[in-house]
């Protein structure tokens, strides 16, 4: 069991404290759902909010019209492991970037970023470079969010990147998404 | 990070390292009374605020947190709502609420999920309100669940208790038959822009008027920010906290005792063999009071 955490600009594994993703504690994930801009609509937001606390896991939702820096500010308060993005206004290629590059700003590396909403084919790519690792859209079942966070689990409990500054390649392999 | 550079750093004024120090004390990977955070002299530095669901003590908690901050203090914000009784999940709402969490810095707020603590207050809430205080805060503000009897358990943490109310919710023999009015040592009438809040806020004053030693009863409006400067100075001038030392040694002790029965490693056990029916409810508890087993 391993729990990532910086040190003087780097990434050190401690073995110390240990609670986060390990799917054997029972202390529940805190999720950051937020919705980054202007855009209005929530109603997605609410399903997987109410989606994840269903799951277990302690969910803070930030409310409609938020900036990157509250949001930011919200996941570092809150020690939050996850945040979700929901974006349905065509803004989130200069909104989820933002929010990325201000977790890292803020040496909250390990907090692993996934975003939804409308959120064309042709944007992802640039989304997950940034560290996104994972973006779903209408038609995406619970189950396969779900499943996307059980991964997670087993990911960090093996000590693998999944945060949005702790680099590597990987991203969800969508199973059921249109 | 663990606890002690967390809390070395957070001291510094680190909210990073503060907001860890406050998910290790919460989830117990440290006893927060090994770090001086368990034990504190009551100087009426932490705030309850309770109230039913919907009288806006979110909103109210805002507008104190903005008066605050234009006063160059710096406050702390435990905003508790609960988990779910059945998966153990929690949707925390009342930060959204509180826009000053967002904008101000010298306000730090964190929600706090009850993980099922019976009295609506989780376990550890008094050591990471002295933790806190502890990293530079002047006040800690502790914002309830909200339902009903429960709240009662306020008092084990906090210095003093401010109960909102509003109208609209009935007679006030529903504000008498809580029980929290006789703890509350300050009565905020939130809504005042809607009709009979006045009226409501006289009731309130009646029934408490007979008890004697009343507390102030504060007609205060949170979507306009009426009287809540008022409501601020009158925070500052209470008296001795209301609720009785006897009965705040007994909502400690209860609490503690709660937590000590939770925090067992064999709690899950016990309920399993409760479930299957293969012990039962009294035969646990003469099991504890014999000495453990």
């Amino acid at each position: 069991m391993t729990l990532n955490s910086i040190e003087n600009g780097k990434v050190v594994v401690q073995l110390k404290g240990v609670r986060r993703l390990d799917a054997d504690v029972s202390t529940p994930l805190r999720i950051v759902i937020a919705k980054p801009g202007l855009d209005g609509h929530d109603r997605g937001a609410k399903v997987i909010a109410r989606a994840l606390r269903d799951a277990g896991h302690e969910v803070i939702y930030t409310g409609l019209r938020r900036t990157p820096e509250q949001i930011v500010r919200t996941v570092m308060d809150e020690d939050a492991d996850l945040l979700g993005l929901s974006s349905l206004s065509g803004a989130h290629d200069f909104l989820f970037p933002r929010v990325c590059n201000l977790l890292v700003e803020a040496e909250l590396l390990d907090v692993v970023v996934f975003g939804g909403g409308i959120i064309p084919d042709a944007d992802r790519p640039s989304l997950l470079e940034l560290g996104i690792r994972a973006i779903f859209g209408p038609g995406t079942t619970i189950e396969e969010m779900l499943a996307f966070v059980t991964e997670l689990g087993e990911r960090r409990a093996a000590g693998e990147p999944s945060g949005v500054g702790e680099g590597g390649d990987w991203t969800w392999q969508a199973t059921g998404d249109t | 990070m663990d606890a002690e550079t967390a809390h070395a750093a957070a001291i510094t004024g680190d909210r990073r390292s503060l907001a860890r120090l406050l998910t290790l004390i919460e989830s117990g990977n440290i006893n927060g009374a090994e770090l001086g955070f368990g034990s504190r002299v009551e100087d009426g530095r932490i705030l309850g605020v309770t109230g039913s669901p919907g009288v806006g003590k979110s909103c109210l908690v805002d507008r104190l947190l903005h008066e605050w901050a234009a006063a160059g203090e710096r406050v702390a914000v435990l905003a508790i709502d609960p988990s779910s009784p059945v998966t153990g999940g929690a949707l925390l709402g009342d930060r959204m609420r509180m826009q000053a969490a967002d904008d101000l810095d010298e306000v730090f707020v964190r929600s706090v999920a009850t993980r099922n603590q019976p009295g609506g207050l989780p376990v550890r809430l008094g050591a990471m309100a002295g933790a806190l205080l502890d990293c530079g805060y002047d006040r800690v503000v502790v914002e309830t669940v909200g339902t009903g009897q429960a709240e009662v358990r306020i008092v084990a943490v906090a210095d003093r208790v401010l109960l909102v109310e509003g109208p609209a919710r009935g007679d006030s023999i529903q504000a008498e038959k809580a029980g929290l009015l006789e703890l509350a040592d300050i009565v905020a009438v939130n809504k005042a822009d809607l009709d009979g809040a006045a009226r409501f806020a006289e009731e309130i004053r009646g029934s408490l008027e007979l008890s004697g030693q009343a507390p102030p009863v504060m007609l205060v409006s949170a979507l306009e920010g009426t009287g809540i400067s008022e409501l601020v100075s009158t925070l500052e001038q209470l008296g001795p906290a209301r609720a009785a030392q006897r009965a705040r040694w007994r909502e400690r002790l209860l609490s503690e005792w709660e937590a000590a029965l939770l925090t067992r490693d064999d709690v899950e056990q016990l309920l399993d063999r409760l479930e299957s029916g293969d012990t039962s409810v009294p035969e646990i508890v003469d099991t504890f009071y014999r000495g453990d087993d």
